[in-house]
């Protein structure tokens, strides 16, 4: 099938305002009428909430940890983006745009990355009228940094801990509105499952993490705000809850799973140290302005300690491959490369599964150059958090790195309204797909998820409430037992397996095939691999997985394994996806499509399009619905780094 | 190393004691909590319940990890979360007692994990700015003074996880309760609001059953983000204010 974006049709700039003025508006005595449930209170879901409760609406909010504020946007370091030009380089509204479509590697919808290149400016209003305290120079106004190899400063931030401050903002609005019982929030509860009646989302089940209680929760529409799928790769940046299963649940009662193989792999992240890793901690990028990455030339070497390895037998191999670039070549090219001297054998650090996966990041060159006081003035924080770590000096040895799966780009598949095929079901943030395309740029992350919460999705689902103006429906309609009644089964049947291992054992062997198989660098033959092994381990998780406890209490091990049922069968979807998807493009590398110099190849003939994938069944291809793009402001062109 | 737990293990419908376990073949380079994860794996594959503790970053910055380590708020490492927190900070043969927050606004729920929303409480009934998405004028509007802006920001890194709670003997929630009235009162935008806010979050707060604070400065000893004990006394000032305007 054919999908349709809905985007608007006519000049870009013009789109977003003809196209609020054309959807359907309710209007303020008719908004507390309509029930919204939104799942999730990250950036996306708080700003969302306490916006759409502002405005009247009747909302719900739900998330899986013990308070809203603990969401993982929180995490985020760099900063946010927006396009006000306060540095006056230059910058523009359609700079941002196009910098984000490029960045994308052309495979997002270019009205919508138009709309949030728009809307982005108001978002550092807002956050700043909340009393977000963003860095600021000395005459009292706020500062910029460029990110992520930028052209402008357009990044605002406040210290390391941007994430943390934004969230704590759409925080403070929800807080408020849940203290004027505008809101009614749930902690601790987890969505189990999406329940339709008549074709539209009307509802969710959901499982209470202290009691174990399966309830049911209808509204008028429901919004997904719940985040990424990088678990699915067991070690990543994520937060340890960080799951699939809503949007997965979504999927299975209908809603099309997009783009699903666009995941970012970040290179600088502190490397596995043992068997027992629960997590990767990233560290900033900017590392590799002044660090020089490098691994032995001789297998001998590398159990060597690094200082004692001579200049001769070092392999400095960014600067040797690409030698305009060197140690700045963009994250996914830098990824790769460390992953293929640690396929040849030449990794450092510790061993782990018979295999050592780090690379040096070296300053001592920049320590001889610029002094240690120059460098500690630079990094002085990403130096202690990784001392802290790790327990050693940066400053007298090497870093050691290695890649993480840090952000996922595919998510549900959603029109411009941020509705996805199911009507009624909207999705926003990092559980959409719409606006990174391929790959996300720096800062641009949490650009999106205020953008779809706070200015777009507040607008947009008053056009489908008002156009269907949804019957009420009870708790205890027909519809919503069936669905407990599916997830009490569900559970039941984790519950009665009394298998030999616990929950992590499976969710690390799925992490395993997926970073070997369909990671950092794929092939079509490994894709096939990986589809054999993913069925096999899920096989033997539904045979042998011990989950302990009750079902109707707290139990963290039945918490687990309903996540790691989801993402053993997700993670089927994810191969076949990079499998199809026969061209390199952004975070999707196929090892058959490369450049001469090794970058990644797209075909824009073939593949230039949305992959939305329907459920068909446990273990059978889903079916593939193309969104075509096309592309009438941004130049199709080649990335090159040499 | 090998080390000893002593876990205080509770049940809603129980009075809580501590259980003794081994942790085996720890590495030195695992963090507290996956030396917990090993602990609770071998647990899992024996039929057992795991030990109970709130986690998610691990990078200690959400603030849901936190417990006692042998009486210490998030154990023996300053400005550190527990979830940062590696175990080569321990030695081979160490003997640890692992106990929950310990306060009558802190409800245990389970093991190490206990009921915190008195925090989400205090902030709904008014650590925040009352503006409207979409009311706010060009962030440009209020130029804000860098050194109001950093001490602000200084303030906000609370990250709402309760160890100064827990290492109160009054069991206070002052050092979480100031850290937000200054990070909003310091700033121009939070001025509106500032004494009214002050008031119903000090109220919200000795409702909730948190003690009063004799300066110890215990909570900012343990803060693994190092919010100062200044915070406390500008609350007082600004609730002194308040109670004079009679607001």
């Amino acid at each position: 099938m054919i999908l349709d974006g809905k985007a608007p049709t006519g000049d870009i700039e013009e789109a977003w305002d003809k196209h609020r003025f054309s959807i359907k508006v309710v209007n303020p005595s008719n908004k507390r009428k309509f029930k919204v449930i939104v799942v999730g209170t990250g950036l996306a879901g708080a700003s969302a909430a306490a916006s759409m409760a502002e405005m009247g609406y009747q909302v719900q909010t739900f998330c899986y940890q013990d308070s809203p504020r603990r969401a993982h946007s929180i995490a985020a370091q760099g900063g946010i983006n927006a396009a006000k030009n306060y540095q006056n380089d230059g910058d523009s509204i359609f700079r941002l745009f196009y910098d984000t479509v490029k960045g994308g590697d052309f495979r997002s919808r270019e009205r919508n990355v138009y709309r949030l290149a728009q809307v982005s400016n108001s978002i550092i209003d807002q956050a700043v009228a909340q009393g977000v305290p963003f860095a600021r120079e000395y005459s009292g106004l706020l500062g910029n940094r460029s990110f992520g190899g930028a052209q402008v400063s357009r990044t605002f931030y406040a210290a390391g801990q941007t994430g943390q401050q934004l969230l704590l903002g759409a925080y403070q609005a929800l807080a408020r509105q849940i203290g004027l019982k505008n809101v009614v929030h749930h902690n601790r509860t987890e969505m189990q499952d999406l329940i339709l009646v008549d074709g539209q989302a009307r509802g969710i089940v959901t499982r209470n993490l202290i009691t174990g209680q399966i309830e049911s929760h209808m509204a008028d529409a429901v919004v997904l705000a719940t985040g990424g799928y990088g678990n699915v790769y067991y070690l990543s940046t994520n937060a340890m809850g960080c799951n699939v299963t809503a949007g997965f649940q979504a999927y299975k009662r209908g809603a099309y799973f997009a783009n699903p193989c666009y995941v970012q792999i970040h290179p600088t992240c502190i490397p596995v140290h043992g068997e027992f890793q629960s997590k990767l901690t990233l560290m900033s990028e900017s590392l590799r302005n002044d660090g020089r990455v490098w691994v032995p030339r001789n297998k001998e070497d590398v159990e060597k300690p690094a200082r004692d390895i001579a200049e001769a037998d070092r392999y400095y191999y960014l600067e040797e491959r690409y030698p305009a670039f060197g140690n700045l070549v963009p994250r996914d090219v830098a990824a790769r490369n460390s992953k293929y001297v640690c396929d040849e054998g030449l990794g450092v650090g510790h061993k782990v599964n018979g295999e050592r996966r780090a690379v040096y990041l070296d300053f001592a060159e920049a320590i001889k150059r610029d002094g240690e006081d120059a460098i500690r003035e630079k990094y002085g924080n990403l130096f202690h958090m990784y001392s802290k770590i790790t327990g050693e000096n940066p400053y007298k040895v090497p870093m050691r790195i290695y890649p993480a799966v840090h952000y996922t780009m595919g998510g549900l598949w959603v029109d411009y309204n941020l509705m996805s095929n199911v009507p009624g079901l909207h999705v926003i943030g990092e559980a959409n797909f719409s606006d990174h395309g391929a790959n996300r740029l720096g800062a641009s992350a949490l650009m999106q998820g205020l953008a779809d919460g706070y200015f777009v999705l507040p607008y947009t689902i008053g056009n489908f409430l008002w156009s269907e103006r949804p019957k009420p429906l009870t708790n205890d309609c027909a519809e919503a037992q069936q669905a407990v009644a599916d997830v009490k089964g569900r559970i039941n049947t984790l519950m009665d397996i009394k298998g030999g291992k616990p929950v992590d054992y499976f969710h690390r062997q799925l992490g395993k095939v997926m970073y070997d198989k369909v990671g950092i660098s794929r092939s079509g033959a490994g894709l096939k691999e990986a589809l054999e092994q993913i069925p096999a381990i899920r096989e033997e998780f539904w045979k042998n997985v011990s989950v302990p406890g009750k079902a109707n209490s707290l139990n963290p091990a039945l918490e687990k394994a309903g996540r790691v049922a989801d993402f053993l069968e997700f993670a089927e979807v994810l191969a076949h996806d990079a499998h199809d998807r026969d061209e390199s493009a952004g975070g999707h590398f196929r090892e058959e499509h490369q450049t001469e110099e090794g970058e990644a190849k797209r075909n824009d003939e073939d593949f230039s399009y949305v992959a939305a994938w329907g459920y068909q069944g446990v273990g059978v291809k889903p079916e593939l619905h193309k969104e075509p793009l096309s592309f009438d402001y941004v130049k199709l062109s080649q990335r090159s780094y040499k | 190393m090998n080390l000893t737990l002593k876990v205080w293990r509770q049940s809603t419908d129980s009075d809580g004691r501590f259980e003794t376990y081994t942790a085996e073949n720890v590495s030195a380079e695992a963090s507290f909590l996956e030396m917990l994860d090993v602990v609770n794996d071998k647990l899992e594959g024996q039929g057992e319940e795991p030990i109970v503790f709130d986690h998610d970053c691990r990078e200690g910055i959400c603030g849901s990890c936190g417990f006692l380590v042998d009486g210490v708020a998030h154990g023996p490492e300053t400005g550190t979360t527990i979830c940062q927190t590696h175990m080569r900070k321990f030695n081979d043969g160490d003997s640890l007692t692992i106990e929950p927050w310990r306060a009558s606004a802190f409800p245990v729920i389970k093991d190490l994990m206990v009921d915190r929303t008195a925090f989400d409480r205090i902030i709904e009934s008014g650590g925040y700015v009352s503006v409207r998405t979409g009311a706010a004028p060009d962030a440009h509007t209020m130029p804000v003074n860098k050194h109001d802006a950093d001490d602000a920001f200084n303030a906000a890194t609370c990250i709402g996880c309760g160890a100064c709670v827990a290492a109160c003997p009054n069991a206070a929630a002052m050092l979480f309760t100031s850290a937000k009235v200054s990070h909003l009162g310091m700033l121009p935008q939070g001025q509106v609001e500032r004494y009214e806010r002050v008031s119903n979050m000090v109220d919200t707060m000795e409702e909730a059953g948190f003690g009063a604070c004799s300066n110890h400065g215990e909570c900012e000893a343990v803060c693994p983000k190092g919010v100062s004990l200044n915070y406390i006394a500008r609350m007082n000032r600004d609730l002194a204010v308040a109670k004079l305007k009679g607001v």
